[in-house]
């Protein structure tokens, strides 16, 4: 779960991290009675989970309630690499002496939390990586003895972090180590902390990712959870507890099991086809939540055609041939199916559907086969629609 | 032979008592497993179709001589459960559960990589499978019989797919395993492709990765330093977007880290032959044993 700026600055403030003053706004009318509230000048931030903002005109400064009342018009709305700013963050504005960069990552390959830190802040640490070697310092830390301050001043030294900033520094990297371990994130990212003139360390920006699965131990946060700025798919199958994500093409996809479902994505790219989402109804699925899945698929105005790709190991074929008649019957849909059933009642499976005789419902026998039908299908009703 | 689970396996299965854990670990009786213990706190005493289940896994490993254990529980009581069997001595440690929490997984990983006589399997995986001799998990048998090729999967149904396509065109399999689909799976492709390699019976090795992570090219590292045996390589997720959880909790580009091609690219560098799809997978096969 990745938290809007506001929302992980709020995680944040539990561990004491320096943050600067500001508040939430969802109206223009909020924003300009935030930045009273705060005092000019303030920022103005869109509030989105993807990076660029400031590029994209998302972050601007206000001197005055005019001009913050003519950037929250403009911002609010605005569309950001596909997300819409739906909320804004005013904060107080600052000057800057120096600019740093600090995270802690779940290190998957190493198997460890990795804390870095760079003295070249407010750029991409890809790019600090590559063109600035020597002012960025990493470190794994063993999970079971945890974070301890010689670790953030070997950090600080190594990063050349300036002298009279090294414990405050050393300090927040200590924070941000507890916010992770404490609230099970697998992603803190401050980008950039500020040094500012009277040489305090504060936070700036803010990015956190929770741990979906840690959710159980942390009620509280569930609230973090936003999704205002979601597809109107993916919401329909998260309240419906599907694994769904949405996509660019016109071809439904339902499969069981993650890799398989993968692999059918990329079998219908690789015969020429675009798929429209990603659907895993997982094992075991009964007619009930296959006919749900169709439902998600279907209301996805851009699918031109459908292919199931199902091979049961604990899903019983019988069980999604049904799933699948049963949906035709509610959902009456307009684009043809492809439907290739293979494993466990795959002939019972094969038997119902031939036996429900439903229109534009064609069976495959293997995956490359139901693919290349599927791509065809699905071209053809793009030129009878054309 | 075979690796992880065979003749020797005594099984002790955590959430015998649960519906899906009795399920599973009869459907894994039925098919010559050596089921002997169960383990449920407050349930000792109880029996499962005659299989008796203890309190904790210590007195299951004392009364039965348990050696394997499958991990059945809910996410939540998940890593404690690794832990206990640990602890008790058990050896080889299959984990099904999915959706346990990452920092368990990484605490339960560091814990165990202490320990040289362990092996963790999984979480988040559907077991492991020696055909004819044991089937510690929830992957349908029915599908394979025994042979020569040895299967390392991320994924469960997309193991079922490359291996039905191999039964189909006449080929066995020495063990099927899963290693899960989480980030932090106990057991690496490089952990079982070793075994792969040391067990006499496999002759060849199919290694099914996807999306996320780097596992895949520490295995291609791995293949080019130590392993003498063909390896056919397969990796699912190439169209998916960067930044989305592709259903497994591990499969997800973040950045440049984790795409498909990247891996693709690794192991085609060190000579792993990679089909484009599960059907040229078992095609690759098929032409390297020379059938």
């Amino acid at each position: 779960m990745d938290l809007l700026e506001y929302k992980g600055k709020q995680v944040l403030g539990r561990y004491d991290v320096p943050l600067f003053a500001g508040g939430q706004a969802a109206t223009v009318d909020e924003a300009v009675a935030a930045a009273e509230e705060i005092g000019y000048p303030v920022v103005i931030k869109a509030q989105v989970k993807v990076g660029g903002r400031g590029k994209a005109g998302g972050i601007k400064i206000g001197e005055t309630a005019d001009e913050v009342r003519e950037h929250a018009t403009n911002i609010l709305g605005m569309d950001i690499r596909g997300h819409t700013v739906h909320e804004l963050w005013i904060q107080q504005a600052t000057d800057i002496a120096s600019e740093y960069y600090a995270a802690v990552v779940f290190d998957r390959a190493a198997k460890a939390p990795l804390v870095m830190l760079s003295t070249q802040g407010g750029m991409e640490i890809e790019q600090v990586a590559a063109e600035h070697p020597e002012a960025l310092a990493t470190l794994h830390i063993d999970p079971l003895v945890g974070f301890h301050p010689f670790q953030g001043r070997r950090l600080a030294y190594e990063a050349g972090v300036e002298a009279d900033v090294v414990r405050p520094v050393g300090d927040l990297l200590a924070m941000l180590y507890e916010v992770f371990a404490k609230e099970e994130a697998t992603l803190v990212e401050i980008n950039p902390i500020v040094i500012t003139p009277d040489r305090k360390v504060m936070a700036l920006d803010a990015k956190v990712t929770l741990d979906d699965n840690s959710m159980f131990r942390h009620p509280d946060n569930a609230t973090l959870d936003d999704s205002s700025d979601a597809d109107p798919q993916e919401a329909m199958a998260k309240e419906r507890g599907l694994t769904y994500v949405k996509l660019d093409g016109d071809i439904g996809i339902f499969g069981n099991g993650a890799g398989l479902v993968m692999s059918t994505l990329d079998v219908v790219a690789h015969a020429g086809g675009a798929p429209a989402n990603f659907l895993d109804a997982g094992g075991g699925a009964k007619a009930e939540a296959i006919a749900a899945s169709v439902e998600v698929i279907l209301s996805n105005p851009n699918v031109k055609a459908v292919l199931f790709n199902v091979f049961g190991g604990i899903t019983r074929c019988d069980e999604v041939a049904r799933g699948i008649i049963d949906a035709y019957g509610i959902l009456e849909p307009t684009v043809p199916f492809v439907v290739r059933l293979d494993g466990t009642n795959d002939v019972e499976a094969r038997k119902l559907l031939a036996d429900a005789n439903l229109p534009h419902v064609y069976p495959e026998a293997t995956m490359d086969g139901a693919a290349a039908r599927v791509v065809q299908l699905a071209r053809s009703t793009e030129n009878r629609a054309a | 032979m075979s690796i992880l689970v065979g003749e020797d396996t005594r099984l002790a299965v955590s959430g015998l008592t649960g519906r899906e854990g009795s399920y599973h670990a009869m459907n894994n009786r039925r098919y010559g497993t050596d089921v002997v213990a169960g383990v449920t706190p407050g349930k000792g005493g109880q029996d499962v179709e005659g299989v008796p289940v203890f309190n904790t896994f210590h007195e299951a490993v004392e009364a039965t001589g348990a050696n394997t254990a499958m991990i059945f529980v809910p996410p939540r009581f998940a890593a404690d459960s690794i832990l206990e069997a640990e602890d008790a001595g058990i050896a080889t440690i299959i984990a099904i559960t999915e959706g346990i929490p990452a920092h368990d997984e990484l605490m339960v990983f560091n814990v165990l990589k202490r320990n040289p006589d362990v092996r963790l399997v999984g979480p988040n995986c559907p077991g492991v499978l020696s055909p004819g001799k044991a089937n510690v998990g929830i992957i349908p048998a029915s599908f394979f019989k025994p042979g020569n090729v040895g299967v390392v999967s991320r994924s469960g149904t997309l193991t079922y797919q490359i291996g039905n396509e191999l039964a189909q065109s006449g080929f066995g399999n020495s063990t099927i395993v899963g290693i899960g689909g989480d980030p932090v799976p106990g057991s690496s492709f490089v952990d079982v492709i070793a075994l792969f390699e040391a067990d006499p019976e496999t002759e060849l090795i199919v290694m099914s990765g996807e999306i996320g992570g780097a596992a895949e090219e520490e295995a291609a590292e791995y293949i080019a330093a130590h392993v003498s045996k063909p390896v056919v390589g397969y990796v699912a997720g190439l169209t998916a977007p960067p930044g989305k959880t592709m259903g497994h909790a591990g499969a997800i580009v973040s950045g440049s880290s984790g795409g498909g091609q990247a891996k693709i690219d690794a192991l085609e560098g060190v000579g792993v032959r990679v089909g484009r799809t599960p059907t040229q997978v078992a095609e690759i096969a098929m032409e390297i044993l020379g059938r």
